[in-house]
């Protein structure tokens, strides 16, 4: 169905790919992995045409999908053939209704009015967004509108679909629906599936092949459970696998959970930290009542919160359940509704100067902080809206372990480089107070365990962290507290064990492996090994 | 766990909400322009205020009753409002500058003596009957075509219109659709970056709005480029070969034939079949070079009896008007000097025919289905 003869691809002296020799079968589903910046998307791009065609660069071999080769071909010419959706769903839209954004790619194929009707009939069956047809996409929640991004190529029939990152901007059941979709495309019609994917804990189980880009321009591709255990993308069942030394990584919770019961592998939890009744902690940031309304739209509804100094807390919770409108309101401070206070003073009605002396916000979407054309402006400039001495702004940033080239563009630094940056920026501030929304996005495993030490840090030196997530593993590794908002309020509050093994929608897999007993992260489990003899 | 499950749900959720039996049938937005632009061109023949304030009179209870739920079906409002305006600053000017000194005055502004270099401007003086009358008139005319451009901008979905034009022009309406879609999310960012500006307490802060704005548009653009591409947006099409030459010849002879037609009463003779050939070359050559696009369309806005009706109803009203124009001078342009009340005597045929132009006008309230969909 799918073959890499020889492929190579170079952007100028930057060698992404070379000498890719694969085959991939027909039907199968492919996960593409690899750490951040080595080449998944360009794999991908290969496939539809998008590279060279589309992104430039030079592409040496060949790719021949169905009988074509790519690079003979431009990707509209394959549009019968391969289908592709991006990471942003909204940004590919040509339409602005789901009826006619799933007929578009037909229309320009020139299928028969006729036939056209039919297949939107049963493309929006096949994706269960039938009764959304009507519906403007703007209005849709992110899960239904990669959804009908999903059903917007496969209406012209292609036999390939290739899927780049398509839940890194949904919530864990919104990326759970539509990898059910995904599955059941390659399990009811037959379709083959390649798709790249940062969270893997999402798809591995559903894998037939798997593709490791080792970094080097190499791809690895085999088994899951064999590409898994050599490649240097660890997620936490492979993690555990390795912990335990089985010989076979375990793909899914299921096997795992059999293959620690056939093991007798006796697990116990951390002891519990000391009693938190008199937490002697001062507590930096005080909300209470907090309340946010756009128009008539309730965001945020009566929320109380404290963030004390020395901790991580997570904010969890679906899309649109109000945690972004949370944490711009607690950095802003609220006039009339409830009440914000950071070391006794309402940052409402501070300038702006102010207000980011006491609490520092790095947005979700954290490129909008960055204007200069390099890393070292943008941190000079730093200095000078914090009126801080020269230099502060750089010396944050190499003390969070991140040191990026000066003259780099801050658009070219990595996702985690550049998060990192926005931080330096806005600690350069001193503010004691750091709200994250969203930090994890486009971040690979290594990265997020090392933003998670970044935060561990920021909070032992005395300060109190409060990042918005949808990433369980995340708010596992590299939290204390944990606050679950449902509808604009807190639904649940408290340690992050208690409430991430509390429900399974939020658990991390290694807590679902090892439930009941109450262990989050691969790290406790290797620790509670010594101590576990009771079953 | 829930894979696998999506299709069955998904087959026993989908039935009722397809088909089209539950619908009501919409007017195709072309055939409102159709209407609209008649009633507006025949508005534009006359300065009789009776006819004038008639045909707004039969214009708003259409859009009243065949509107839409659309953000766009209330900008009717809008309209109504830049026709007053339009209307109250014309006669405003008219008072304070008029130029005419002779008539029936009505009464008389203090006049204001203006340097020697300013001659022939005069602001003040008397104001007479007559130059009002004729400026009333002329704005009236002015307001209704307002007026019946608001109602086809309520009456027809825009989008649906862009859909609707020629293959030839997908290109077009394809770029039009896409600024339609991108405005909105660049002043989503717009407001975001000016949001996140706050956060950073920077000083410099237009380079601060200016800079994500755009390194966000640029993305946008290359994503929905890629997108496009990648859907089979621009496969291999035949050339055009002569055919745009045609449509532009064609459109040439036809704008020359509205100006007669519209312009210059007199010209009916040369003016209506140059206006004919040249709309009939531009729907041949935009018919042929859309049949070699290789595209095709999905649902198309049918074209059938109400459509004729409403679009009809327009151009019966315009041709009315403009075959009492050429015969009867005095009825469609009433004399302001000396100043007599406007007629519209339906004694003679020339009345009848306007009054039945503006039933014309009116007709879609009859002869149209409502643009209302069910939610």
């Amino acid at each position: 169905m799918i073959q890499f003869d020889g492929v190579g691809v170079a952007y100028g002296d930057r060698r992404v790919l070379s000498d890719v020799n694969l085959t991939l079968r027909d039907g199968d589903l492919t996960v593409v992995i690899g750490r951040t910046g080595t080449g998944k998307s360009t794999l991908l791009g290969t496939l539809c045409g998008l590279v060279p065609h589309h992104t430039g660069g030079t592409l040496t071999g060949a790719v021949r999908i169905a009988g074509r080769t790519t690079s003979r071909h431009r990707p509209s010419d394959l549009a019968d053939v391969v289908g592709f959706v991006g990471q942003d769903p909204l940004a590919g839209f040509v339409t602005d209704r789901v009826e006619d954004e799933v007929a578009y790619g037909m229309e320009q194929l020139g299928v028969a009015p006729a036939a056209m009707r039919k297949r939107v009939e049963e493309t929006l069956d096949l994706m269960g967004i039938a009764e959304l047809r009507r519906r403007s996409l703007a209005t849709l929640s992110g899960g239904q509108q990669q959804r009908v991004a999903i059903a917007a190529v496969l209406a012209a029939q292609p036999r390939v679909l290739v899927l780049d990152e398509p839940t890194s901007a949904l919530d864990p059941t919104a990326a759970q629906d539509v990898f059910a979709a995904i599955t059941a495309l390659v399990h009811d019609v037959g379709l083959t599936v390649v798709l790249a994917e940062h969270r893997l804990e999402r798809v591995m189980h559903a894998a037939d092949t798997m593709l490791w880009l080792d970094g080097t321009g190499g791809v690895v591709a085999g088994d899951p459970a064999d590409v898994l255990a050599r490649a240097d993308v660890v997620p936490p069942l492979a993690g555990l696998s390795g912990a335990l030394g089985w010989d076979r990584v375990a793909l899914s919770v299921r096997e795992a959970r059999r293959r620690v019961h056939r093991d007798r592998v006796a697990v116990r939890p951390p002891p519990p930290p000391a009693e938190a009744a008199a937490d002697p902690r001062p507590v930096l940031l005080r909300a209470r009542d907090v309340r946010v309304a756009y128009g008539g739209v309730t965001a945020v509804a009566g929320v109380a919160l404290d963030l004390r100094e020395g901790t991580v807390t997570a904010l969890m919770g679906r899309n649109g359940s109000g945690k972004s409108s949370l944490l711009w309101a607690l950095q802003s401070g609220r006039a009339g509704t409830g009440e914000v206070l950071v070391a006794a003073r309402n940052p409402h009605g501070l300038s702006a100067t102010e207000a980011r002396r006491l609490v520092g916000l790095v947005p979700q979407t954290a490129s909008d902080l960055l204007y200069l054309p390099t890393v070292a402006g943008e941190l000079a400039q730093a200095d000078r809206d914090a009126a801080a001495p020269q230099g502060t702004a750089a010396a944050v940033l190499a003390d969070l372990g991140v040191e990026p080239d000066p003259a780099a563009h801050p658009r070219d630094l990595s996702e985690g480089q550049r998060l990192a940056l926005v931080l330096a920026v806005q600690l350069a501030a001193g503010p004691r107070v750091i709200l994250l929304d969203e930090p994890t996005r486009g971040l690979d495993y290594a990265a997020k365990e090392a933003l998670a030490g970044i935060l561990r840090r920021l909070a032992d030196d005395g300060r109190a962290v409060l990042v918005a997530t949808h990433d369980v593993e995340f708010a596992a590794l590299a939290t204390d507290d944990t606050v679950l908002l449902a509808d604009g309020a807190v639904v649940a509050s408290g340690p992050t064990r208690t409430v991430c093994t509390g429900s399974p929608a939020f658990s991390p897999q290694v807590a679902k492996v090892f439930a009941p007993v109450a262990v989050l992260t691969v790290a406790e489990v290797v620790a509670g090994l010594g101590r576990g003899e009771s079953s | 766990m829930t894979l696998g499950t999506r299709t069955s749900d998904a087959t026993a959720g989908a039935q009722p909400s397809t088909g089209s039996g539950g619908l009501r049938r919409t007017v195709h937005p072309w055939a409102w322009w159709g209407w609209a632009l008649g009633v507006g061109g025949a508005a534009s023949l006359t300065t009789n205020p009776l006819v004038l304030v008639l045909l707004v009179c039969a214009v708003l209870p259409v859009v009243a009753a065949k509107r839409g739920d659309e953000p766009w079906a209330r900008s009717v409002r809008a309209y109504l409002w830049l026709a007053a305006i339009v209307l109250g600053v014309r006669v405003v000017f008219q008072i304070l500058l008029g130029g005419r000194r002779d008539g029936t005055v009505l009464f008389a502004l203090p006049e204001l003596a203006l340097p020697a270099w300013a001659a022939g401007i005069r602001l003040g003086g008397p104001v007479s009957a007559e130059a009002l009358a004729a400026t009333l008139y002329d704005g009236l005319r002015l307001a209704t075509l307002l007026v019946a451009v608001g109602a086809a901008n309520a009456l027809a979905n825009p989008r649906r219109a862009l859909r609707s034009v020629p293959p030839a022009l997908a290109d077009l309406s394809l770029a039009v659709a896409v600024a339609l879609t991108v405005a909105p999310q660049v002043v989503e960012s717009a407001f975001r970056v000016r949001r996140a500006r706050r956060l950073r307490g920077t000083t410099r802060t237009l380079q601060a709005l200016v800079v994500p704005v755009l390194a966000d548009a640029v993305d946008r653009s290359l994503a929905l480029a890629a997108s496009m591409d990648v859907r089979g947006y621009g496969r291999a099409r035949a050339a055009a070969g002569a055919w745009p030459w045609l449509a532009l010849a064609g459109s040439s002879a036809a704008t020359l034939g509205l100006y007669g037609l519209l312009g210059l009463p007199a010209s009916v003779p040369w003016a209506a079949p140059t206006l004919a050939a040249g709309v009939g070359a531009v729907v041949l050559a935009l018919t042929a070079s859309g049949r070699r696009r290789g595209t095709t369309r999905y649902r198309p806005d049918p074209w059938g009896v109400p459509e004729w009706w409403v679009a009809g109803a327009g151009l019966a009203t315009m041709g009315l008007m403009v075959a009492v124009a050429a015969t009867a001078a005095a009825l469609v342009h009433p004399s302001t000097d000396p100043l007599v009340w406007p007629a519209l005597d339906p004694s003679s045929w020339q009345g009848a025919a306007l009054l039945l132009a503006i039933a014309a006008a009116a007709s879609p309230l009859v002869s149209a289905p409502s643009n209302r969909e069910p939610a």
